[in-house]
C-alpha cells in the first residue's frame, strides 16, 4: 500500500525479509548520539570536555552492542520552529490542564468523551510518533491506536459532546501536525505545508 | 531577592501539588477507563515541570537543571507510552462504557475492516 517514495520515511522494521538485521550508519543516528551524550553529561553533572568524550565513547560502544531499529530522520531542523512549538506547547499544556481540571472537579461523570479518527498529511513515522507524543501530553487527549498504513490517529478525546467539538478537536490535531512538520518535517513535507498554508504559516485554513 | 525567591519556589511548589491532588480527584470522578487516563496520566506535564522550576530555585544551582530537564524529558517521553498501552489494551478487552462516549469512530474503522476481511474470505453468505 506504500507510494515509492514514502518508503524512505518509513522506520525500517529490525529485520528485513532475508532476516539481516538493518543498522544504522554513524551518518544517519549521530543527532541521537549527541542526544546520549547530554544525558551523559547531565546525569554526571560535569560537561568539561574529558566527560563528554568518555560519554561519547560509551554512546557508540552502547548503540554497538545493543542496535535498535534505526530511526529515519527528516534531516531538517528549523529551531527557531522548535522554540515557538515548545512556547506553544508550554501555553496549550497549561490552558488543558485547567480545562481538565475543571472537568474533574466540576464535571466529574457527566463528562462525554469521543474516540476521533485524524488523518494525518505526513508519511513519516517520525512525526505520526510525534504528533501523538505531543497531543496526549497535553492534556484532554490521548492515542487509542494507529493506522500506520493511512497515517491515521485513532484518539480519545475528553469533553467533546457534538459534532461541532469533533471537528473542532480534529483541526488541533493537524495543526499540532502542521508545527510538527515545520520544526523538524521532511523537505517535501514542509513545502506542501507551506504550499497549503501560505508562506508566512499565520493562515490556518480549514480543511 | 531572597525572600523573593523563596515564595516563588513556594508558590510553584503548591500550584504543582495541586495539579496532583486534582488528578487524584479526577479518578475518582471521571466515568469510565479512558477518561480516567487523562487525569492518570497528565499532571506529570505540568505539576512535574512546576515542581522541578521550584526545586531549581530553592537549591539555586544550575548544576542540577540539567538533571531537573533529564527527569521532565522522560516523563515527557514515557507518560504517553503508557497512556497509550493502557488505553489501547483497554479498548481491545472492551473496558470502554459506551454510555460516557459521545462517537466512536475507531468502532467505524475496525467495522469496516472486518466487513473488508469477510469479503476478503471468500462471498458473503446469500440472503433470501
Amino acid at each position: 500500500m506504500e507510494t515509492p517514495n514514502s518508503k524512505d520515511q518509513r522506520i525500517d522494521d529490525a529485520l528485513d525479509p532475508v532476516g539481516v538485521r538493518h543498522r544504522a550508519t554513524l551518518r544517519e543516528e549521530w543527532p541521537l548520539l549527541v542526544l546520549l551524550v547530554l544525558v551523559w553529561g547531565a546525569l554526571w553533572r560535569d560537561f568539561s570536555p574529558g566527560n563528554l568524550l568518555f560519554g561519547a565513547l560509551i554512546a557508540v560502544l552502547i548503540t554497538t552492542l545493543f542496535p535498535l531499529p534505526p530511526v529515519v530522520l527528516p534531516g531538517r531542523l528549523n529551531l527557531w520552529y522548535c522554540f515557538k512549538l515548545f512556547l506553544w506547547f508550554l501555553r496549550e499544556v497549561a490552558a488543558a490542564s485547567v480545562h481538565v481540571s475543571y472537568l474533574a472537579l466540576f464535571k466529574g461523570r457527566a463528562t462525554r468523551s469521543s474516540l476521533i479518527a485524524v488523518p494525518l498529511r505526513t508519511e513519516s513515522d517520525l512525526i505520526v510518533m510525534t504528533v501523538g507524543h505531543v497531543l496526549t501530553l497535553i492534556p484532554g487527549s490521548f492515542v487509542v491506536d494507529v493506522d500506520r498504513r493511512s497515517s491515521t490517529l485513532y484518539l480519545h478525546y475528553a469533553d467533546t459532546e457534538d459534532e461541532q467539538a469533533v471537528e473542532r478537536a480534529r483541526s488541533q490535531i493537524r495543526d499540532i501536525e502542521r508545527r510538527l512538520i515545520m520544526a523538524i518535517g521532511s523537505k517535501n513535507e514542509y513545502e506542501a505545508i507551506k504550499a497549503e498554508c501560505g508562506p508566512k504559516f499565520s493562515a490556518r485554513k480549514a480543511q | 531577592m531572597d525572600a523573593f525567591l523563596d515564595v516563588l519556589a513556594a508558590v510553584f511548589l503548591i500550584i504543582g501539588c495541586l495539579l496532583s491532588l486534582v488528578a487524584g480527584i479526577g479518578l475518582m470522578t471521571f466515568p469510565d477507563l479512558l477518561t480516567r487516563l487523562h487525569a492518570a496520566t497528565k499532571p506529570q506535564v505540568l505539576g512535574f515541570l512546576l515542581i522541578f522550576i521550584a526545586l531549581a530555585i530553592h537549591l539555586r544551582s544550575w548544576a542540577v537543571v540539567p538533571v531537573l530537564a533529564l527527569a521532565w524529558g522522560m516523563q515527557l517521553l514515557t507518560a504517553p507510552v503508557s497512556a497509550h498501552m493502557i488505553g489501547r489494551s483497554g479498548y481491545r478487552t472492551k473496558h470502554v462504557s459506551h454510555k460516557s462516549i459521545y462517537s466512536d469512530e475507531l468502532a467505524e474503522a475496525i467495522r469496516a475492516v472486518e466487513a473488508e476481511q469477510r469479503h476478503d474470505q471468500g462471498p458473503p453468505p446469500q440472503q433470501q
